[in-house]
């Protein structure tokens, strides 16, 4: 199983070709804030993390989640259970 | 104090900017008479109507106006009721019973307004625990029945086949699902794949709902909707629909053969805590819905506008939502917003009302500029539609 660290870097991988702006990124990045991705550009991403892990992130989990080290914890709880 | 409006100022402030760019408000039409499905005054002038969802033109119907007039005579203005309570009258069964002809199914059940009924079986359907699993283009009143209920949501990508079929897959087994698909998505008047979707939804243990809100009346052979065009009618647990389309007048409904969907009436909050449709509105509902049955002739009628106009549109250089004519709604694209609301004055002042959709209604952030036929526009409307839209769109710089 993946740990923290290589769940962080898989995520900056996937985030990549969404970081149009070219922000850096760290744990306490926030999509919306930092990233300014709409919902679209959300949803692409999120479908990207769910296919490369094999794991849902339901749209109730989404709205907890704000920066990028949430998503890296989100994804290792997710892949757990 | 907090001023709980000033979360709107960035709202507030775009529509000034707008509007002071010189054109109208485009979301506060005023219609001062209405001629005819097709017709009506707008500003003092004749304006011919491109964005009304009154598909097949029934709203000056002259059995369904003498059948309102009749109710509203003999059962008067409304029932000031819940449908469980004082609220059902003969003409609530009754139009059940035309819902129940007119799809050849078991049950049928109806809500105050379409959105409602979305509203209300969403929520219902699916409770702690269970997922819902949705397009990510999915009708407002769609996510808002999701955000009324305690279920799990799961979005996938437009009509995407095989993303639905991922999530499905990944959802835990016993758990219990509900796939929310449309027939026609309302922006860009695209179908979905629903042939292949509902077998996938079937062979993962899930139901299936289908808002038909824009296929009733018009698309499949009996009018049935996507469902039926695609033959997996029978395959989908239930159907959602609206009178205030092809209907001609405002309702929801929703049908079903499963043998337990009775018991929805009692415990589907937005079927219980609202008055029931005035007797008129249902009178004019059932007369309605039992003429769509057998309108073979004008849904031939209404395919014929709708390839036209798609067909004119793209030849003047326009850009369409979809390929091809896939419904009665044509959605031009246009670049922004303030382009699009230019082109929708531009097309008001030539005497042409089509609906300016902007987002979040919208996908991917587009602007449109969404057209939808009537079967009652005849071929000569749609060669004046087309010669506005030119004479229009040359004028704004759009083509």
């Amino acid at each position: 199983m993946a740990n923290r660290e290589e769940i962080m870097a898989k995520v900056s991988e996937l985030i990549g070709p969404f970081n149009n702006k070219g922000v850096v990124l760290t744990a306490e990045t926030t999509f919306q804030g930092d990233l300014e991705w709409d919902s679209l550009t959300v949803m692409d991403f999120v479908a990207a993390v769910e296919d490369e892990f094999d794991i849902i992130i339901t749209m109730n989990m989404q709205a907890e989640i704000e920066s990028v080290g949430q998503l890296a914890d989100a994804v290792a709880k997710l892949m757990e259970n | 104090m907090i001023d709980l409006l000033s979360k709107f100022d960035p709202l507030i402030e775009e529509r000034e900017t707008l509007l002071a760019t010189g054109v109208k408000d485009p979301f506060s039409l005023v219609m001062e008479e209405v001629l005819s499905p097709t017709v009506a005054i707008c500003n003092g002038q004749e304006t011919i109507l491109l964005g009304t969802y009154n598909y097949m033109g029934m709203t000056f119907d002259d059995d369904v106006r003498q059948a309102g007039l009749k109710a509203l005579e003999e059962f008067g203005s409304g029932t000031t009721g819940s449908r469980v309570l004082n609220g059902t009258y003969s003409l609530h069964r009754d139009c059940e019973e035309a819902l129940k002809e007119f799809y050849d199914m078991d049950h049928a059940m109806v809500f105050s307004t379409g959105y409602q009924a979305n509203l209300g079986i969403i929520s219902t359907l699916a409770g702690k625990g269970d997922y819902v699993i949705l397009d990510i283009d999915s009708h407002a009143s769609i996510y808002d029945g999701c955000a009324m209920g305690n279920a799990e949501i799961v979005a996938f990508r437009h009509n995407d086949v095989e993303a639905l079929e991922k999530r499905l897959k990944r959802l835990p087994a016993d758990a219990g699902k509900l796939v929310v698909l449309e027939g026609v998505y309302s922006m860009l008047g695209d179908v979905a794949p629903l042939k292949e979707m509902v077998r996938i939804c079937k062979e993962n243990g899930a139901m299936v709902l289908v808002d038909e809100a824009h296929s009733m009346g018009f698309i499949g052979e009996n009018g049935r909707g996507v469902c039926e065009e695609q033959g997996v009618i029978d395959d989908v647990d239930f159907i959602i629909g609206t009178f205030s389309k092809s209907v001609g007048t405002v309702g929801g409904f929703c049908v079903s053969n499963h043998p337990k969907a009775e018991i929805l009436r009692l415990v589907c909050r937005p079927y219980v805590f609202t008055a029931s449709l005035p007797p008129s509105v249902m009178a004019t509902a059932s007369t309605s819905i039992r003429k769509l049955m057998h309108s073979g002739n004008k849904r031939a009628h209404l395919w014929e506008n709708s390839k036209k106009l798609h067909q004119g549109l793209r030849d003047l250089g326009f850009t369409l939502g979809t390929a091809e004519a896939e419904s009665a709604i044509i959605a031009v694209i246009m670049p922004d917003l303030e382009k699009g609301a230019m082109m929708w004055q531009a097309l008001l002042a030539e005497g042409l009302y089509v609906n300016l959709a902007r987002p979040p209604a919208t996908p991917a952030n587009m602007t449109l500029l969404r057209c939808s036929l009537c079967a009652e526009h005849t071929s000569e409307q749609v060669d004046q539609i087309l010669g506005m839209f030119e004479a229009a769109g040359k004028a704004v710089g759009a083509i």
